[in-house]
């Protein structure tokens, strides 16, 4: 199991725990009533810091290696899923995966930034940042899904589209730029959970849908707070400051009316349960599939419009 | 744009009064080199007799999230209004380019490094609506660093925006032009600036999604002579074309007359 620096508390705990579950059973004496009041402490002890997590705390929730991926959600969520890859033109990205999925008697097209579990494969999927590559298998598929009338589901999750010679030759920033344009006349619905970090037009060009939902330990920004931090302090040691600059976590980007709902995460975030994460997201799959399939396409598409014109702040007085 | 009475050119490091440069385009006289230049300026190389109407001026930023780096975010605001003169980083003007009417937003560098916030978004999103309603071809000139971070998501969902508004001036079957000058980064580079029915650039100037410093770093190695310029862009099939600044007025002329029914 893997602790995060503000986790220390509980490590320290799961290493009594653990201490005394070995010696149990080498000496065989039932030491169950200790185990369980230690359990529920660690528990108590997890509620407690998780009920105070700063926004910087939260960014490296976002980044826990044992934080479900796409790719889980993907297994836990839906009962059939068929990769489908690349672009067409130049070459299959890593860092997004997508493909056809069905739960019960409805067809999905699932797009999602994709990151690595160990070293191998973190490289193989370049971390989540993906190429131009990327964006237009993901546009290919989304295409694919309106020709066939199927809701499309992005699951975001990405520290940036990749900074590389090969990814400005092929236009990154088109590439970015097309699939905004395009998403946002998608005739079909479109849901877009951000399941970890949603930084930048990395995010965006997966991120325009009809409902744009961030899980509990999230977090959505212009900027990395680290690069935040290198750009406006000159230095990367005002990460923690950044971040509350930012305000970058759901609560803020729910109340600016920049994301339409925050999902509840597990106690001790996604990574503790994966399976409860699994099956909340699940249920709100379902029942936004609903809410969604109910609207006319000509009005969804005019919604989606509508609510990303109305994104922005400013005053509005003569000669100010 | 040039200050002092004096300028140095930093391509050939020729020398010339700065009468001699405005007279001359804001290009050196020696190598053609594209001094950065604001609104204005472009304006008046565009505009018959340097007639045009500034739409939506009153629309102002506003520091919303109370952002503060090594400055509070209001203060800047006041600073780069002062210091450039500008209401912020985007000024729309309408006018006529030989006789014919054209909606332009242009960046304005100097506030802010042209970074892209709400207001910029909220311009080009009126400049739009504005264009649909007289039926105007439309034109964004890009000159920005990219998103305005202290405005975090909210200058990232500008992009979003600009976008969607341009969906509807597409369905209006209303031409854009995106003219894209030195530099082009980041935010802009990945919303409106790449969108358009035709992009055009200055010559030489920098055109990029991540900048060329984050590029090096991540890469670790030189990046090569010309990247990220308009040439390189023309050459990997993203612009249609770079035009001199000498001659932009006829051609943005000459694709409206394109464009016309
Ligand atoms: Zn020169």
């Amino acid at each position: 199991m893997h602790f995060l620096e503000f986790e220390k508390s509980i490590e320290t705990l799961y290493e009594e725990l653990e201490k005394v579950k070995t010696s149990q059973s080498k000496t065989e004496v039932d030491m169950s009533s200790t185990i369980e009041k230690m359990e529920l402490k660690i528990a108590e002890e997890r509620k407690k810091i998780y009920a105070n997590l700063s926004d910087w705390q939260k960014v490296q929730l976002s980044r826990h290696p044992n934080r479900p991926y796409t790719n889980h959600y993907i297994e836990m969520i839906f009962d059939k899923f068929q990769e489908m890859h690349g672009d067409r033109n130049v070459k299959d990205d890593k860092a997004i995966i997508g493909g056809f999925a069905q739960l019960e008697d409805q067809t999905y097209m699932i797009i999602g930034h994709q990151k690595g579990v160990n070293t191998k494969l973190r490289k193989y999927r370049n971390f989540g940042m993906a190429n131009p590559e990327g964006y237009r298998k993901a546009l290919r598929l989304m295409k694919l899904a309106e020709k066939f009338n199927k809701p499309v589901i992005s699951f975001i999750d990405t520290p940036g589209a990749y900074p590389g010679l090969e990814a400005e030759e092929r236009g990154q920033g088109e590439a970015i730029a097309r699939n905004i344009y395009e998403m946002m006349n998608l005739k079909v619905p479109v849901m877009c959970i951000i399941i970890g970090e949603g930084a930048s037009g990395g995010a965006l060009g997966i991120g325009i849908g009809d409902r744009v939902v961030m899980l509990e330990n999230t977090w959505y920004s212009v900027i990395s707070p680290e690069s935040c931090s290198s750009i406006l302090w000159r230095s990367w040691d005002y990460k923690e400051q950044a971040a509350e600059q930012l305000k970058l976590t759901p609560k803020h980007m729910h109340k600016f009316g920049l994301i339409d709902q925050i999902i509840k995460e597990p106690d001790g975030g996604a990574h503790s349960n994966p399976k409860q994460m699994a099956k909340t997201v699940k249920r709100y799959i379902k029942k936004v599939t609903e809410e969604l399939c109910a609207i006319k396409p000509q009005d969804r598409i005019n919604q989606r419009i509508e609510k990303f014109s109305q994104m922005g702040f400013y005053n509005e007085d003569a000669k100010a | 744009m040039p200050e002092g009475i004096w300028n140095k050119c930093p391509e050939c490091r020729n020398t010339s009064t700065k009468e001699e440069i405005v007279e001359n385009m804001w290009l050196c006289s020696k190598c053609d080199h594209h001094f950065r230049i604001d609104s204005p300026e472009y304006f008046k190389i565009l505009y018959d007799d340097n007639k045009f109407e500034l739409l939506f001026e009153d629309i102002v930023s506003k520091d919303q999230l109370k952002f503060e780096d090594l400055k509070p975010y209001k203060d800047r605001l006041v600073a780069a209004k002062k210091k450039s003169g500008f209401n912020d980083a985007i000024s729309v003007g309408v006018g006529k380019v030989n006789g014919k009417k054209l909606v332009t937003a242009c960046m304005n560098f100097a506030f802010i490094g042209g970074s892209m916030g709400s207001v910029v978004g909220e311009k080009i999103a009126r400049g739009i609506d504005y264009a649909i309603k007289h039926k105007l071809p439309f034109m964004i000139i890009s000159k920005s660093g990219g998103a305005r971070m202290m405005e975090s998501a909210f200058s990232l969902m500008q992009m979003a925006k600009t976008s969607a508004k341009l969906t509807l001036l597409a369905k209006a079957k209303l031409p854009f032009i995106s003219f894209l000058t030195d530099p082009t980064t980041g935010g802009v580079t990945a919303s409106y600036a790449m969108l358009g029915d035709v992009n055009i650039a200055e010559p030489k100037a920098l055109i990029g999604f991540a900048g060329p410093r984050i590029i090096k770093d991540t890469v670790k190695k030189d990046l090569p002579e010309g990247f990220q310029r308009s040439e390189f862009l023309l050459e990997h099939g993203f612009l249609d074309f770079i035009v001199d600044r000498k001659e932009l007025k006829e051609k943005i002329s000459d694709l409206m007359g394109y464009f016309r029914k």
